[in-house]
């Protein structure tokens, strides 16, 4: 009852509405321009060169949505005094919130691994599903591993693809002019894209943070127009395809004598591969979390730490920060060639439209707003976009632009992502979290 | 005037550093003892942090030589060598002015990153921690040891599991030493060290310092404003005005030098009473 | 020598293009240390506004010459507008509320609003290249040269000299802008010391908003200029040209204008040249590389000032 009382004796809702009146109308110019122009004008290619089609029904309906929209903001949102949250949640059920919150949070990295475990078995999962949850998994393997660089070490990576790419590359190559079998290429994969990583990071770790940003996005880029053009090596445009699949240890997936479902006494079915592929990017996914939460209690991982937090006092101690960063470099690198050679013998074919930059940003955007450095808040986050992703698989050409604006409004709700408390790595007396006001997001310093 | 010192951990000789037009330290030699508390005063903008930061290799002198000497008889030319290895293997390790530690880690991580290299070497640069040997446990044991030891010193040992950007700002000051101290320096230079801190703290670092300088057989080089630690707790003083040396000597020394009283307070003891009544006047009138 | 001169004239007018895109980044991230992503894109929509904005008026070259100067006059002060509503709705929104937040966080919604303006231009558009007719024709022959392989002449074109002076008189009213006005003057105070200048009553907010307006003013420029000049745009366009003028204005030295426009003028020449005589398929390539090598060697940039570490 106490809130009772508390909430009635603040200021009520107050519109200020000479204000809003111009504040919409402001906003009904601002949108007028930006989609009067483009919405309602379209060139088409016409008889002797560029003709117009007008769509001003379109233009004005989202107009008009854009203005109501801030109008309902205003109503709801906006009207109350400042400094005061928007949607009042009473304290009571704020505590108990942050309490049930907190216990969920113990048991869901757990819970998560159990579901992955039974997940091909259950009776409501079939072939799609599955697809989705390695698509998925692939995710959570890419953003755990970008998690070491961009979350630990506070090196923001644009170029992340660039492993990716070189781990596919390597494997594809390294069967089809070898004929290594996927076992082989796997640390194969892994090896050659830590050492580009390190040949790459060499001269531009010393960079500063968002330059260190352009250069790898560049870097990214350079591996995509060289794939693109190395006609011979690579198959360009049309990529390489025919990468043999995986066997079970030796044990092809087919029907013959020497099948999988012959040794094991099993039906033939073509969902084993596929089980096989669900179990396998699990793994792999698993040790690079396994790798990654024993390395943040090593040496090693405190200095990708503390190097976040400050350079110069990492220099003051004696660690050299080259050393630190690439070593953060290579591990990331690492784990995304493993992805690739996944990626390969998953695809069977590859081609440089899948190492675009946009999955570069797609990785990123995984782990920042799965909160950087946290690792179940990479699995929210790809569950959370790649299944969005799939959500709006009938809306082709709107779910780009819906995953762009997604970016933006994520963001600005929590700029320091969906989990964001830093666990300690090694305690005295009581493992308490930090606070992630206290966590800093490196500066690349 | 000048100090002589038979066995310095630390020598400077003629050391120039230039940035564009202006001549930060101009000239500047003098050695700190093995195990003195050397300070280095000065008004403001008098080149003592530029003094440091060459000293520690975050700049690289224009002109001059730097070196270390420890007590096997090794010398390191710190000017020569890359800001990490001087911490690392001429075991020089510093503070900052501006506090500098790693804040969304706990106290007892800070400390833990100051033993980077001894732990280092004890994982087999982390392929033998990963597999878990036994050497690497044994090596994060002492190092957890280590760390404990100066909690202790420190009255840090209850807030061993907070971030360090949660502790007030005179427990930052000794965690940064701690911090420091873990790297287990020959000389220890501390970048006003006592800014900030109210007098009961600052009592306690002077007890900090003298413990160190004691039990830990190391060196200390500090800048310092509040005169009492530097009065209080230094053996030898070496003040800078305008990047040149004008005074080096004792602390009784110091106080009587009329060029230090001239360049550092810009008046005169008497002077600075009569201008304080002046002022006392002003604001009752 | 004939073909080197050629390529020269042709490496000018592209690195004005460049040059113009730069300004954007530069005065971006000298006022608040970000690279403004989506500023290849603001570029992007400007040319396509242009594009409409020409279609509509039923331009073709058969219109007079002056009728359509001054038709481009109306183009171009279109595209600006739009542009610069464009540029400051996107730091309103994805940008300011973030201020004072971690640093890797503007730039992840600015990578956010380069895609959602790709993405929106590609559905309200359509993907395919856009092709428009040249409007402006002619121009002069340098110098001719006959030889075995037959006639090689080294042409200037009327459209060519037109985007080296607009750049040139752009620059030029944008230097005095700067140094002059108030405006410039704040922009120079927040660029020091922001707080500074919001206690001495510069209103920080809005010089950062006018700030991204002239950087998208700017971009429209050149969005037209690429959109005569080259004669085909289509919505990703902007992400190699943002990434080239981010390059061009970190060669120049970041947060300088001189050094953004020579920047821009050395990334031109570079990609042109490696066109001409090495492979065209590598030219972005030669341009990234370029990026990678001059922050390794040269982080302050041909005009900037370098960086003392502060301890």
């Amino acid at each position: 009852m106490t809130e009772m009382t508390n909430s009635s004796a603040r200021p009520g809702r107050h519109l200020d509405v000479p204000r809003v009146a111009k504040d919409l109308v402001v906003t009904a110019l601002i949108a007028t321009a930006i989609f009067g122009s483009t919405i309602a004008f379209r060139t088409v290619s016409a008889a002797g060169g560029l003709g117009l089609t007008t769509r001003f029904d379109v233009a004005f309906y989202v107009i008009a949505a854009v203005v109501v929209g801030r109008l309902l903001l205003w109503i709801f949102f906006w009207s109350k005094p400042a400094g005061e949250p928007a949607v009042e949640i009473p304290a009571g059920i704020k505590s108990g919130f942050a309490h049930v919150a907190a216990r969920l949070g113990k048991i869901f990295g757990p819970a998560m691994l159990i579901i992955a475990l039974v997940f091909p078995f259950l009776p409501f999962t079939d072939r799609y599903l599955l697809d989705l949850s390695i698509l998925i998994l692939t995710y959570v393997m890419l953003g755990w591993g970008l998690n070491i660089v961009v979350g630990l070490a506070g090196l923001l990576d644009l170029g992340y693809v660039a492993f990716y790419a070189i781990g596919a590359y390597s494997y594809a190559l390294l069967a089809q002019y070898f004929g290594f079998s996927f076992w082989m290429c796997l640390p194969l994969a892994g090896i050659l894209a830590a050492f580009w990583g390190i040949i790459l990071g060499f001269p531009v770790l010393r960079l500063r943070g968002d330059y260190l940003a352009i250069v790898t996005l560049a870097f990214g880029e350079i591996i995509r127009v060289v794939l693109l053009n190395w006609y011979k090596f690579t198959g360009g445009p049309d990529g390489l395809s025919g990468i043999p699949r995986p066997s079970f240890f030796g044990i092809p997936f087919n029907r013959g004598e020497d099948g999988f479902a012959e040794i094991f006494g099993l039906e033939y079915s073509s969902i084993h591969r596929i089980v096989f592929m669900y179990f396998l990017i699990l793994a792999l996914a698993l040790i690079t979390n396994f790798v990654t939460n024993r390395l943040r209690r090593l040496p090693i991982g405190r200095a990708w730490e503390a190097l976040r937090e400050d350079e110069i006092a990492c220099r003051s101690l004696g660690l050299n920060t080259t050393s630190v960063k690439l070593t953060a470099f290579a591990t990331g690198g690492m784990f995304a060639g493993f992805a690739g050679s996944f990626f390969a013998t998953r695809q069977g074919f590859i081609s440089p439209e899948s190492f675009t930059f946009i999955e570069s940003a797609l990785i990123l955007a995984i782990v920042v707003l799965g909160g950087m450095g946290s690792q179940v808040g990479v699995v929210i986050a790809s569950i959370v976009m790649i299944g969005g992703f799939e959500v709006f698989r009938e809306a082709e050409q709107y779910r780009m632009l819906i995953f762009g604006l997604a970016m933006v409004v994520i963001m600005i709700w929590r700029p320091r992502g969906l989990i964001s408390t830093r666990i300690p790595s090694i305690f005295l007396k009581e493992k308490k979290a930090v606070s992630a006001d206290m966590v800093s997001q490196g500066e690349g310093h | 005037m000048a100090h002589l010192i038979d066995d310095p951990i630390l020598t400077v000789e003629h050391l120039n550093m230039r940035f564009g037009g202006l001549l930060a330290v101009d000239d500047l030699s003098f050695s700190a003892g093995r195990r003195d508390i050397t300070a280095l005063i000065g008004p403001n903008g008098a080149g003592k942090t530029t003094v440091f930061n060459c000293i520690t290799g975050f700049y690289k002198p224009t002109e001059g030589r730097i070196t270390a000497h420890h007590e096997g008889g090794e010398k390191y030319l710190l000017e020569r060598m890359d800001d990490f290895k001087i911490p690392k293997v001429a075991k020089v390790a510093r503070t900052f002015q501006n506090i500098r530690l790693f804040g969304g880690m706990t106290v007892l991580e800070n400390l833990m990153v100051g033993q980077h290299n001894t732990l280092m070497i004890a994982s087999n640069f982390t392929f033998g921690g990963i597999f878990g040997l036994s050497g690497y446990k044994r090596a994060e044991k002492e190092a957890l040891e280590l760390a404990e030891y100066w909690m202790e010193q420190t009255g840090l040992t209850y807030r061993a599991d907070d971030a360090a950007s949660d502790l007030p700002y005179g427990e930052q000051r000794k965690l940064e030493i701690a911090r420091a101290m873990c790297t287990k320096p020959k000389l220890l230079c501390l970048d006003e060290p006592a800014a900030g801190l109210n007098p009961r703290e600052s009592e306690e670092l002077n007890k900090l310092l003298l413990f160190i300088r004691k039990e830990r057989d190391t060196g200390i080089l500090l800048i310092e404003h509040d005169m009492n630690v530097v009065m209080g707790i230094s053996d030898h003083i070496i003040v800078l005005d305008y990047g040149k040396k004008i005074a080096d000597g004792t602390p009784e020394e110091i106080r009587n030098d009329p060029s230090v009283i001239a360049a550092y307070l810009g008046v005169a003891d008497e002077e600075v009473e009569e201008v304080e009544h002046e002022i006392e006047e002003g604001a009752s009138s | 020598m004939e073909y080197f001169l050629q390529q020269l004239i042709n490496g000018i007018t592209l690195g004005s293009i460049y040059g113009l895109i730069a300004i954007g980044y530069t005065m971006v991230y000298g006022i608040i240390g970000m690279i403004n992503f989506a500023h290849g894109d603001i570029f992007m929509v400007s040319s396509f506004i242009a594009l409409i904005v020409i279609t509509a008026l039923g331009l073709t070259v058969s219109t007079g010459l002056g009728l359509t100067i001054l038709a481009l006059i109306l183009v171009l002060v279109t595209a600006m507008v739009i542009a610069s509503v464009f540029g400051w709705t996107t730091e309103r929104m994805a940008y300011r509320p973030l201020r004072g937040s971690f640093r890797l966080a503007p730039l992840i919604t600015a990578i956010g609003i380069s895609i959602v303006l790709q993405n929106y231009i590609q559905i309200t558009q359509g993907a395919r290249v856009k092709p428009l007719q040249p409007l402006i024709e002619g121009g002069y022959t340098l110098m001719t040269r006959v030889d075995a392989n037959g006639e090689f002449a080294v042409r200037l074109s009327n459209m060519q000299i037109l985007i080296i002076a607009i750049t040139v008189i752009l620059m030029i009213v944008f230097s005095l802008m700067i140094a002059k006005t108030s405006l410039g003057r704040a922009q120079r105070a927040c660029e020091q010391d922001r707080k500074m200048a919001s206690l001495l009553g510069i209103n920080v907010d809005r010089t950062i908003s006018m700030t991204f307006v002239m950087g998208a003013a700017l971009a429209a420029v050149a969005g037209l200029m690429f959109l005569l000049y080259y004669g085909v745009i289509d919505f990703f366009i902007g992400f190699v040209a943002g990434v080239k003028a981010f390059t061009a204005a970190v060669l120049g030295g970041i947060g300088s204008l001189p050094g953004a426009m020579l920047g821009g003028l050395v990334i031109g020449l570079i990609e042109t040249f490696w066109s001409a005589y090495f492979s065209i398929e590598y030219k972005d390539v030669a341009a990234f590389s370029m990026l990678a090598i001059v922050l390794i060697f040269l982080p302050q940039g041909l005009l900037g000032k370098p960086e003392v570490e502060k301890v």
